[in-house]
């Protein structure tokens, strides 16, 4: 059923609307304007009426311009030919590589049934002690990386990218710079993670509305290998992009805005992109990291403050840092308990001491008198920032655990640890 | 009634506007023919002949024209036996049965019965033949696990009825006949042991409400002691995010001692509602030896299902609450959480684009919030059986603020405030309820004077504390030391409580009003300290006790043993009594 219309009523933004009928909600058309073809998404229909999305956006369409209805919603090819390839918003090949156009899938379907899921029970290595150590993650949790613009989170990104022990990784960028576009492709190309990596690019520069397909395009990539078994980590930055653009539609399209421009249903927008995060009972699983930029290092802004609500926890990264304080991994519970022995303890351990410094320091910058305890906490916490939290630090967890009892035997008495004497019976490293 | 159809004329993320042909009532179920299937909407407003209709499914591939049926019902739930151990999507739809027909996914347009249709139940006929009965009156009764499970006269039969026929005791189906009823007028009335009741009209079969005044136990400390739930009341828990709004509801659907928990999990995480799903069969409920699962209602509604299912899953669980009410049982409702309840009210409104009120959540907003939490309450049933409904719900309020519509509209209708803190769960002080903003307007388990004074120590405390930060521990005199010591003990061996802990997960109220009397005695005490430094030591070494004491099993031989040890401690090293006081410690005494 492909109908054709040459006759564009209104424009306004990005988005256009033209009478038709036996049109259905969330149908795609090609609109073909004296620049080119672009694909227009149905997002509302009133009489006769349909408004349509324009992916590349409405500058330089005009009211004459040819309206072709395709008849199907938004498609995405999925086979293994995708590992390796390099797409952008719309699905089509950025690599200079053929376009796909066999096994067409759906994209954004239906939810996952609660009762198909399991608990989530096996961690992700990173190689990031900050990750692997303290703030554990999981399988199939969906987790945002709080950080403001100028910090490293593109750059953290790619090294999980290239280390952590999954099958499949698939990348979604909204919004991204070009250089970081770059950047990604050629780490991921020099690190030979490539051949595991698929790419969903929308940057900065491409038409707004093809951002919001990303999120959407990644994931139901990444849900069909997560079926065939495959265990999938999703990495989408940034997010904020993301919201950002569901504003710019939503006034577009004369909606009530509800807090700072956002629309009504930021959260149920963002909700059913995390919540794609899955451990199927019997398949693969996802795994979500990302990245949301807070406007004006604000964790209240409704972009965090909602996601926050909809992720197993957060990780903050300040100051080129993960922060201990602040970050949790909600699910690391479930399985840092099998992993080493000594690893919460660890854990625990350090962060307390870590606090204690802190403390130190506040006392030092106001001018108190520095007691011997206070010196050593110091110290310990000069190696903690370099050793463990410095994100060149790259170490699988094991080390990481040991590497944290030689900091502890090098700056405390074992009592001062407040561990537990049994563990520092078996782990406190012997000095020679 | 004539058959009212309707055509599609628009359509608008999850709501559509149809044109209608015949008569329909607001918040008539409507079905959209899409292909072969069917999909479920509910009438939110009428227009002439045009009807707006919220569409519980994904609205993708829905065009101009397509065909509308009306069901000339109201969004309603089945009740009858089965009910309990069931988990349910918003619309009753049981979620184990739809993954078994359809697989992972949550396929549109399914709907299957929510009870079991073929399972027999051990019917005992209670209502001799010619006996009047009407509304809500029992017929007879099954066992449905561990509680005798009414067989009712269908709440939405009006007047009175005498019984015509009722089955003889033996083994039933919910669609079998078990009773005949006729009324005045001569119409004969078949009464299974299933009918359906819209979710949006409370349940008022009941003689006469009460005021809610007897306490229910969660077995928090901080809740029974200083912030009590009655039976029948509402509570409400707001708090920013990750600072353990579900943990506290979970633990609480755990513990609490009531009946029945219908557990609303209602816009939040599906990793969530899958702890509880698998965990709940496996843990045993100390009240009665059985699984938890037996006495539990998952209804379950996650971020990522349709949102106006949301909106519907509320009263989906309130209304299976009021049933189970109507049999004389002690129900919870924990709905978690009520703010994404309100943000489906709050899409649906600008779909139809109502004037917006604060943060564009529609005027009607705190109507509806007083509404919903006006369903819990105390009742005295025809039968002299009484029966509660109790209703927590949590609030995740934008940006953790608590200045903002759907808190304070929850505010207003609710007898007790439990707030949460990120400045305590930051701390990890669990559970995280500020002891100083919350409040509850329900008697507790502790003497009211004892916790009266125990909040002054804390405000006492609080405040010694924030002067601390600017003239350093130097510049505070003992006296507010010691009081500052005070409630900071208080907060770590009586506020905080350890969830994982076996022992001090669940605190009984004797255990309560035991371990607090003591408390009572460190606070009224006035201490032998010539130092900030031996007084920090004496605390310490206070706290550890205590916290040895929390770990030990009630009325356990080690239990008694660190009791002595305590008073022995503060027999040396209490000289007097704090004047403030006196009268409290002399009443007390008198009292035992």
């Amino acid at each position: 059923m492909r109908k054709v219309y040459n006759k564009i009523e209104e424009i306004s933004g990005n988005v256009i609307t033209v009478a038709a009928d036996g049109i259905r909600y969330g149908d795609l058309a090609v609109v073909t304007s004296r620049y080119g073809e672009s694909l227009a998404e149905v997002i509302r229909l009133s009489g006769e009426k349909v408004s349509l999305q324009v992916f590349s956006g409405g500058r330089g369409v005009s009211t004459g311009d040819e309206v072709r209805f395709l008849g199907h919603p938004m498609q995405v090819s999925f086979s293994d030919n995708l590992l390796g390839r390099i797409f952008d918003g719309g699905g089509r090949p950025r690599d200079g590589g053929p376009a796909l156009h066999e096994d067409l899938i759906e994209i954004g379907g239906p939810s996952v049934n609660p009762s198909k899921r399991i608990i989530p029970r096996n961690m992700i290595r990173t190689g990031i002690p900050m990750i692997d150590l303290f703030n554990t993650l999981v399988e199939s949790q969906k987790l945002p990386i709080f950080s403001v613009s100028g910090e490293p989170y593109n750059p953290l990104l790619a090294r999980i990218a290239m280390q952590a022990e999954v099958d499949i990784i698939v990348l979604g960028g909204i919004g991204l710079k070009y250089d970081d576009y770059l950047y990604f492709r050629e780490t991921l190309e020099s690190g030979g993670a490539l051949s595991r990596t698929i790419f969903f690019v929308h940057t900065a520069s491409d038409p707004i509305v093809e951002s919001l397909l990303v999120p959407d395009i990644s994931l139901a990539v990444a849900e069909k290998f997560a079926l065939q078994g495959k265990r999938v980590l999703v990495l989408l930055t940034d997010m904020t992009n993301f919201a950002d653009a569901m504003k710019e539609i939503a006034i577009t399209m004369e909606q009530v805005p509800s807090n700072r421009g956002y629309p009504g249903d930021l959260y149920s927008q963002l909700a059913s992109r995390y919540e794609k995060a899955v451990d199927f009972n019997g398949a693969g699983s996802i795994t979500i990291l990302g990245a949301t930029t807070m406007p004006g290092d604000d964790v209240t802004h409704p972009v965090p403050d909602n996601t926050g609500y909809i992720t197993e926890g957060q990780y903050y990264l300040r100051n080129g840092r993960i922060e201990p304080f602040g970050s949790l991994s909600r699910l690391k519970q479930l399985v840092n308990d099998s992993t080493r022995l000594d690893h919460r303890a660890i854990m625990d351990g350090m962060i307390k001491l870590y606090a204690a410094y802190k403390e130190s320091l506040e006392k030092k910058s106001m001018g108190f008198r520095m007691s011997e305890w206070d010196s050593k906490l110091l110290a310990y916490g000069e190696i903690f920032e370099r050793e463990m939290m410095d994100l060149s630090v790259n170490i699988p967890l094991e080390r990481a655990l040991d590497r944290g009892w030689e900091i502890l035997s090098e700056c405390f008495e074992p009592a001062e640890t407040g561990l537990r004497t049994e563990l520092i019976k078996e782990f406190w490293p012997t000095k020679e | 009634m004539t058959e009212a159809t309707g055509k599609v004329v628009g359509v608008n993320g999850n709501m559509i506007s149809v044109d209608v042909a015949g008569n329909i009532a607001l918040n008539e179920v409507g079905y959209v023919r899409l292909g072969d299937s069917r999909l479920k909407a509910e009438v939110i407003r009428i227009r002439g002949s045009r009807a707006e209709l919220q569409v519980f499914e994904m609205t993708r591939g829905i065009g101009i024209g397509d065909e509308v049926e009306f069901s000339h019902e109201l969004l309603a739930v089945q009740l009858g036996p089965g009910l309990l151990g069931k988990v349910y999507d918003g619309l009753q739809n049981p979620l184990p049965e739809l993954a078994e027909k359809c697989g992972f996914f949550l396929d549109r347009g399914v709907y299957l019965d929510p009870l079991p249709r073929a399972q027999k139940w051990e019917f005992t006929p209670k209502a001799a033949k010619n006996t009047r009965v009407s509304a809500g009156d029992t017929i007879g009764t099954v066992p449905e696990g561990i509680f005798e499970h009414r067989i009712m006269v269908p709440f939405f039969l009006p007047g009175e009825y005498t019984v015509a026929s009722i089955v003889e005791k033996g083994a039933y189906s919910i669609t079998d006949t078990v009773a005949e009823l006729v009324s005045p007028d001569g119409t004969t009335i078949p009464v299974t042991m299933v009918f359906e009741w819209p979710v949006k009209r409370p349940i008022t079969a009941y003689t006469n409400r009460r005021r809610p005044t007897e306490p229910m136990i969660t077995k928090v400390r901080l809740i029974d002691t200083f912030f009590p739930v009655a039976l029948g009341g509402t509570y409400c828990i707001p708090g920013p995010f990750g600072a353990g709004k579900t943990v506290l509801q979970q633990i609480t659907s755990r513990h609490a001692e009531v009946d029945i928990v219908i557990v609303a999990a209602c816009g939040e995480r599906a990793g969530e509602v899958v702890e509880t799903l698998v965990e709940f069969p496996e843990l045993t409920d100390p009240r009665t030896g059985r699984s938890l699962m037996e006495r539990t209602v998952i209804i379950c509604n996650t971020s990522s299902m349709p949102v106006a299912a949301r909106e519907a899953s509320v009263y989906t669980a309130v209304t299976i609450a009021e049933y189970y009410r109507q049999m004389g049982l002690n129900v919870l409702l924990l709905a978690d959480s009520t703010s994404r309840w309100a943000q489906a009210m709050r899409e649906m409104s600008g779909r139809l684009e109502e004037i917006p009120g604060e943060e564009a959540f529609p005027a009607y907003l705190e109507s509806v919030i007083a509404g919903f939490y006006e369903r819990a309450g105390v009742v005295e049933l025809r039968d002299g059986s009484v029966g509660s409904v109790t209703i927590g719900g949590t609030v995740s309020p934008a940006g953790g603020n608590f200045e903002e519509p759907v808190t304070q509209a929850t505010l207003k209708v609710v007898g007790a405030f439990h707030g949460l803190s990120r400045e305590r769960s930051d701390a990890r002080k669990y559970p995280a309820i500020h002891p100083l903003d919350s409040w509850s307007k329900y008697p507790g388990a502790v003497e009211p004077e004892l916790t009266e004074y125990a909040r002054k120590v804390l405000f006492n405390g609080n405040e010694v504390g924030q002067m601390m930060k600017v003239v350093g521990e130097e510049g505070t005199s003992l006296d507010d030391f010691v009081g500052y010591l005070k409630s900071e003990f208080l907060d770590a061996i009586y506020l905080q409580q350890n969830s994982f802990d076996p022992v001090d997960a669940a605190v009984p109220t004797e255990r309560q009003r035991h371990v607090f009397k003591l408390i009572f005695r460190v606070f009224s005490g006035r201490f032998k300290l010539a130092t900030k430094d031996e007084a920090r030591t004496l605390f310490n070494e206070l706290q550890l006790k205590f916290r040895d004491w929390n770990g030990a099993e009630w009325n356990s031989d080690d239990f008694s043993r660190i009791e002595t040890d305590i008073n022995a401690a503060l027999d040396a090293s209490i000289e007097g009594i704090e004047h403030d006081a006196e009268s409290l410690v002399a009443q007390t005494r008198k009292a035992e």
